[in-house]
């Protein structure tokens, strides 16, 4: 059985982004980039079922600029078998995302396919239900545990009021929360091996697949600042400034 | 125009967002319309004609719907969405889970977690843990949107009498099916629906030790929240974890016990009316939000404050 895995390139989880002083966006230049992190965990995933000998190969997936192959070779170090490369400058979308990722999933028929349930930049959420609905597969998102088992996902998801367990026929859409697993850290090794792992590229044309942005951002700006507090010497000016300052209690 | 809000409920009862999401649909400029699409969800569908400014509901009764498995939901909205300008749910894990698949399938891009609506096509989102505000307009047929609910009021539950409808349910996708689930009892208010918050960190130290807070949270009514460290570390349960990717919470006072405050908590509460930090390290980033803070012992300065309430 063959897995999909897409990861995304995004500004590093450490990295405080700065608004462009035109409104035009964040600032990315000379910003660490690294993988999405619930992609991380993904990856991780999709390695731990091939070592159990549930999967055969696991395939990573890129779309984005050409600096995304070192993202797909962070992939091939934690254990991607390969790696494709959906070049485009155009900045995409979650929906021209799927679409492109629906057209792999076409050509390449994975069982399985692991993305994160958001992308720390965008935050948008969307990629694997848009993925699920344009392969007509069923999903589970924001999973904590996947288990493979007489060709059914059974997959337990991190819902609002608890934990929810869901069975899927295979081939199905998973998307990653945080608790799945810890993913482990590439070795050099490990890093070495994954620069002679195949890395294809394609562009968004080849798939057929139009990326054009439907949403305009109009501007982005810095969200109000809280005005910084103070800090009160004891419980008792604590407790007289909630009752009397801030009146919440 | 109209707008169609996807109901958040558990076919007896409506979730609170619900009514943050109706506040956010009618601000889209016309009629707003719900959905409720569950099992015996009559007691659901009757609490959405008495929200104020829901002009009808329509019900897509079959069973299963009952446990809201997105591939079933949505092909339901699909079959309804015809000419509606806008459809909404709450950016819960409920609506997040659905609403994503009606876009896709609708060929139009989904807006996610909108905190404003400048113009019945522009909206306000926050990026990057909202260290960025976008302001984003669409111009596609039908906007389909999530509603951060801390960023809209709660429609008043009752005042309304929209007109009910019942819908064809579309057939049993029967891809999925639901297994089970592990819902933590608590006597305390949800975590996202409360005034008052009293949150743990990776100082409380261990999942005993988080036993400290719970005076506190009982005197004050308090539901109780976590940093995702907290949470990793298995002090409390995933559904605690305030944070960029865990809940979005706005109470009026959220008390910070033990947490640092990194940019990813901070994401998820810093729209709090007040906010109260307890921590010993007097440099931790979460007293520059904080309105007040108090640098000391967790386990000695929370005992005191139950006390000093009295």
């Amino acid at each position: 059985m063959k897995v999909l895995v897409p990861v995304k390139r995004v500004v590093d989880y450490n990295v405080k982004v700065r608004v462009k002083s035109d409104g035009t966006g964040v600032d990315i230049a000379n910003v660490k980039m690294s993988m999405n992190p619930f992609d991380e965990i993904a990856l991780e995933e999709a390695t731990r079922l091939k070592e159990a000998g549930k999967v055969t190969e696991v395939v990573a997936v890129s779309c984005g600029v050409a600096q995304c192959q070192e993202t797909l070779r962070t992939g091939m170090a934690i254990g991607a078998d390969r790696g494709i490369l959906v070049e485009t400058a155009t900045e995409l979308e979650p929906l021209a995302v799927a679409k492109l990722l629906k057209a792999l999933a076409d050509k390449e028929q994975p069982q399985l396919i692991i993305l994160g349930k958001q992308a720390i930049d965008d935050d948008s959420n969307q990629t694997g239900q848009m993925l699920a609905a344009l392969l007509g597969w069923p999903q589970a998102t924001f999973a904590s545990k996947v288990v493979l088992e007489d060709g059914k996902a059974i997959v337990t998801r991190e819902v609002d009021g608890g934990l929810e367990t869901i069975a899927l026929t295979l081939p199905a859409i998973v998307t990653t929360d945080l608790r799945l697993n810890e993913p482990r850290y590439v070795t050099l090794p490990n890093i070495m091996k994954a620069k002679k792992k195949p890395l294809e590229t394609v562009k968004p044309e080849d798939l057929g697949v139009d990326v054009t942005p439907r949403l305009k951002t109009l501007k982005v700006v810095e969200p109000a600042k809280r005005s910084a507090g103070i800090k009160v010497p004891d419980v008792a000016t604590l407790v007289s400034k909630l009752r009397t300052e801030a009146k919440v209690i | 125009m109209v707008a169609l809000v996807i109901a958040e409920h558990d076919n007896a009862s409506l979730k609170g967002s619900t009514h943050h999401t109706v506040t956010a649909a009618a601000q889209c400029g016309g009629e707003v319309h719900v959905l409720v699409a569950g099992s015996n969800a009559s007691a659901a569908a009757a609490a959405a004609a008495q929200i104020a400014g829901v002009s009808k509901v329509l019900v897509a009764d079959a069973p299963y719907f009952a446990e809201g498995l997105a591939e079933n939901v949505a092909e339901q909205i699909l079959a309804v969405a015809g000419n509606y300008s806008h459809i909404l749910a709450p950016a819960t894990a409920y609506g997040k889970n659905i609403l994503p698949r009606v876009a896709a399938k609708l060929d139009v891009a989904q807006i996610s977690e909108i905190t404003k609506v400048d113009a019945p096509d522009t909206f306000e989102r926050p990026i990057y843990a909202g260290n960025a505000i976008a302001y984003v307009q669409s111009s596609d047929k039908v906007k389909v949107i999530t509603v951060r609910t801390t960023g809209f009021d709660a429609a008043a539950a009752t005042g309304g009498s929209a007109a009910t409808e019942n819908v064809a349910a579309v057939a049993d996708v029967g891809k999925s099916s639901f297994v089970g689930r592990e819902v933590a009892k608590s006597d305390r208010p949800e975590l996202t629906a409360a005034k008052i918050i009293v949150s743990g960190g990776r100082g409380i130290g261990s999942a005993e030790n988080f036993k400290v807070l719970e005076p506190l949270a009982d005197k004050l009514n308090a539901a109780m929240g976590a940093s995702r460290a907290a949470v990793d570390a298995g002090f409390v349960p995933n559904d605690w974890q305030v944070g960029q990717t865990g809940k979005i919470v706005a109470p009026s006072l959220y008390i910070a016990v033990g947490i640092s405050g990194a940019i990813q908590h901070l994401a998820g509460m810093k729209d709090s009316k007040t906010i109260v930090a307890i921590n010993k390290d007097p440099e931790a980033p979460i007293f520059s939000v904080a309105d007040y803070g108090i640098v000391g012992d967790l386990f000695e300065v929370v005992p005191e404050l139950v006390k000093e309430l009295g």
